[in-house]
């Protein structure tokens, strides 16, 4: 009851005039931030928060809190709308979402998103609210070896989403993951895998500049190939009546996708250094598991769009929770926040729900506040965002192409990248060709930072035993799952391949 | 189709090879005390890699891919032409922004794109050529304090005279 108590008087807080104001502007500024390929939440909070300086603490953290969670709705968009993702978080929602917005169904896709989103994020409120401290201890018995081996679940979600062609798919995924080693080795700090001796690779390769010469470039040269420029399959209609019918075939078709996202976003949300990409990851992986139509997904699926959309929205919340009560950011995003809250004098770690209750719950309050002031929103412009798609296909195309480019500089600030970008593009398009996946190395170049020192580690660890990974008791059955995903694909094409041998001989 | 599969799939090989030896200029192996080497990571997945590629060869030769299995050109006239003109453009596009700014560029591949390409009437192409770089230009450098390149020193009137508005 207490709790109940602390939220409401969070809420009343969040609605008062200034702070309610914050959440409007914040969430408005982070949707079309999160729109743009290229700039993410991150971009958005770094920009603003010296702006955040002329109000007190709380209303700052609020107006940042309700950037984050307007971007995160807005990284739906460009993937829907144009194809490309503007953050790593919302890859997982181009599989399903461009499909959908080349049927003409665009709509139905960003109701799906903005819908699923909403009860991600309310979902991971709750959880939030209620199970703070317990989930906060539950992520510091996170070390190495777990996070590696739910990274190893996340790659093992790889396999089965990149179609039948194993060997390519895994080739994609090693190709992500090493792409994600060029620079420098993180432990050593020796200079690594610099191709051709070019300086240019010193800095790495970041994964927006392989997102959009894939999606950006290889996808529209590829599209423009195939339709032979004559994309008139997305001719979108939006009317009230028209939204009402997606409203209704979103929750129906897509709520099995929307509870696995906003569950399992959340868990892998609040473990230090995992954040929403795994999460949103690994839940369109187990939606397309258990569902009754997997053939769908990759085709136009509403629970392939609801249950990335969920987990984002639900782990973007579940990462304030090690920031808050360990003081450990669980994405870029909340590292600025952490980083604004020394600013303004506020210690995070477990003495921050004691000594700065006001704060905190003013904060909790307006989650749930710019949860559904993002909803509205998002659904006020959707008609903004269909009216993009009427364009002709001559305007929208060289339109992407210059969002691209301007994004991908944006981001990077980097000539080296954006050559780099025009090459992954065209490489891109000759790939595809031959049916080689590309989501998975687009993927694979956000996690494998994360799971290359993890491994590392963990290995160091156990003086190089590898059953480090079987043998602990969070570990162990993570590690098994994967494997087993992993070997299932593979177990099933060998028995495919050894059914067709016999079939002559028959 | 069935001559491009093979050929990128020896291709992709030859990279991972690459890649193989380049990560052999960090150690690649067990060290007692500090784990495993810089080079440990990329050497084994790109010896994945490689060996993903030979399965693809396996399969090609089995025929078991629809690529192994067709006989139509990678890339028809249509298909260089589009390659040509659209990709060219890109990398236009990119070359220009050293020379007369990120801005100038825009408005040069946007009329390109949209005059050339597209087809759309002069009025049209222009009105967009202009209008889409200011508006990135307040976009990016007034509101998200972004700064694009500015190309070669002959542009710099010009972008005075923008600065002076937004700042």
């Amino acid at each position: 009851m207490e709790v109940l108590s602390l939220l409401g008087d969070g809420m009343l807080l969040s609605l008062q005039p200034l702070n309610l104001t914050m959440i409007l502007i914040g969430v408005t500024v982070g949707l079309f931030i999160g729109a743009m390929p290229g700039l993410g939440s991150v971009n958005g909070v770094a920009i603003l928060l010296p702006i955040t300086f002329l109000v007190p603490p709380g209303s700052a953290i609020i107006f940042l809190a309700a950037i984050y969670y307007g971007a995160m709705y807005g990284g739906a968009v460009s993937s829907i709308t144009l194809g490309i993702p503007g953050a790593s978080t919302a890859v997982a929602t181009t599989f399903d979402g461009r499909p959908l917005a080349r049927q003409g169904r665009a709509s139905l896709a960003l109701v799906t998103a903005a819908l699923a989103s909403f009860v991600g994020g309310t979902v991971a409120n709750v959880l939030f609210t209620l199970f703070a401290p317990l989930l906060a201890s539950v992520a510091l018995s996170f070390g190495p070896p777990e996070v590696f081996a739910l990274m190893l679940l996340a790659f093992a979600t790889f396999v089965g989403l990149g179609g039948d062609d194993i060997p390519k798919t895994i080739f994609s995924i090693c190709f992500g993951l090493v792409l994600g080693a060029v620079g420098f080795d993180q432990i050593s700090g020796a200079p690594r895998l610099v191709l051709f001796e070019y300086n240019g690779f010193l800095q790495g390769i970041g994964f927006l500049v392989l997102a959009i010469g894939v999606y950006g470039i290889g996808e529209m040269l590829w599209t423009i190939e195939q339709t032979r420029g004559d994309v008139s399959a997305t001719t979108p209609k939006m009317t009230v009546k028209g939204m009402a019918s997606d409203t209704k075939e979103a929750a129906k078709k897509g709520w099995k996708g929307t509870a696995i996202g906003s569950f399992l976003g959340f868990f892998v949300g609040v473990l230090p250094a995992a954040g929403a990409t795994p999460g949103s990851l690994m839940s369109y992986g187990v939606a397309k598991m258990v569902s009754r139509n997997p053939d769908e997904f990759g085709k136009g699926s509403v629970d392939g769009v609801a249950a990335p959309e969920a987990a984002n929205n639900s782990a973007s919340t579940g990462s304030m929770l090690p920031m808050l009560t360990l003081g450990i950011p669980g994405s870029p995003t909340t590292a600025i926040l952490l980083g604004g809250m020394v600013i303004w004098g506020l210690v995070p770690g477990p003495r921050l729900f004691v000594d700065e209750q006001e704060f905190v719950w003013g904060l909790i309050g307006s989650f749930y506040i710019s949860n559904v002031a993002a909803l509205l929103i998002n659904l006020a412009f959707i008609p903004v965002f269909i009216w993009m798609l009427r364009m002709p296909f001559t305007i929208l195309a060289p339109v992407i192409f210059v969002l691209s480019i301007t994004g991908g500089y944006a981001a990077t600030r980097d000539m080296f990248d954006i050559w780099l970008m025009v090459g992954f593009g065209i490489g891109a398009f000759f790939l595809r060709k031959f049916d080689y996946p590309l989501a998975p190395a687009v993927l694979a170049i956000v996690l494998g930072p994360i799971a290359e020192p993890t491994l590392r580690q963990s290995l160091l660890l156990s003086s190089g035993d590898p059953a480090i990974f079987f043998t602990r008791p969070v570990a162990g059955p993570i590690t098994v799952i994967a494997l087993i995903l992993i070997f299932l694909p593979l177990f099933k094409a060998l028995r495919r391949m050894r059914a067709k041998a016999k079939e002559p001989a028959s | 189709m069935r001559v491009g599969e093979i050929f990128t799939a020896g291709i992709l090989a030859l990279l991972s090879i690459y890649l193989m030896w380049k990560s052999t200029e960090l150690p690649i192996g067990y060290i007692s005390g500090t784990g495993p080497g810089g080079g440990a990571w990329p050497f084994w997945l790109a010896a994945i890699m490689l060996g993903s590629c030979c399965w693809t060869a396996v399969n090609w030769w089995r025929g078991q891919t629809p690529a192994s299995q067709s006989n139509e050109p990678v890339l028809d006239s249509y298909g260089w032409r589009t390659l040509f003109f659209v990709g060219g453009g890109i990398i236009g596009f990119v070359t220009l922004i050293s020379i007369i700014s990120m801005y100038g560029a825009i408005a040069v591949f946007l009329f390109y794109y949209l005059w050339f390409l597209g087809r759309h009437s002069l009025w049209f192409s222009v009105t967009m050529s202009l209008v889409a770089p200011i508006a990135l230009f307040f976009f990016f450098e007034g509101a998200m304090r972004i700064t694009m390149p500015s190309g070669m020193s002959f542009t710099d009137p010009v972008f005075n005279f923008l600065y002076d508005i937004i700042y």
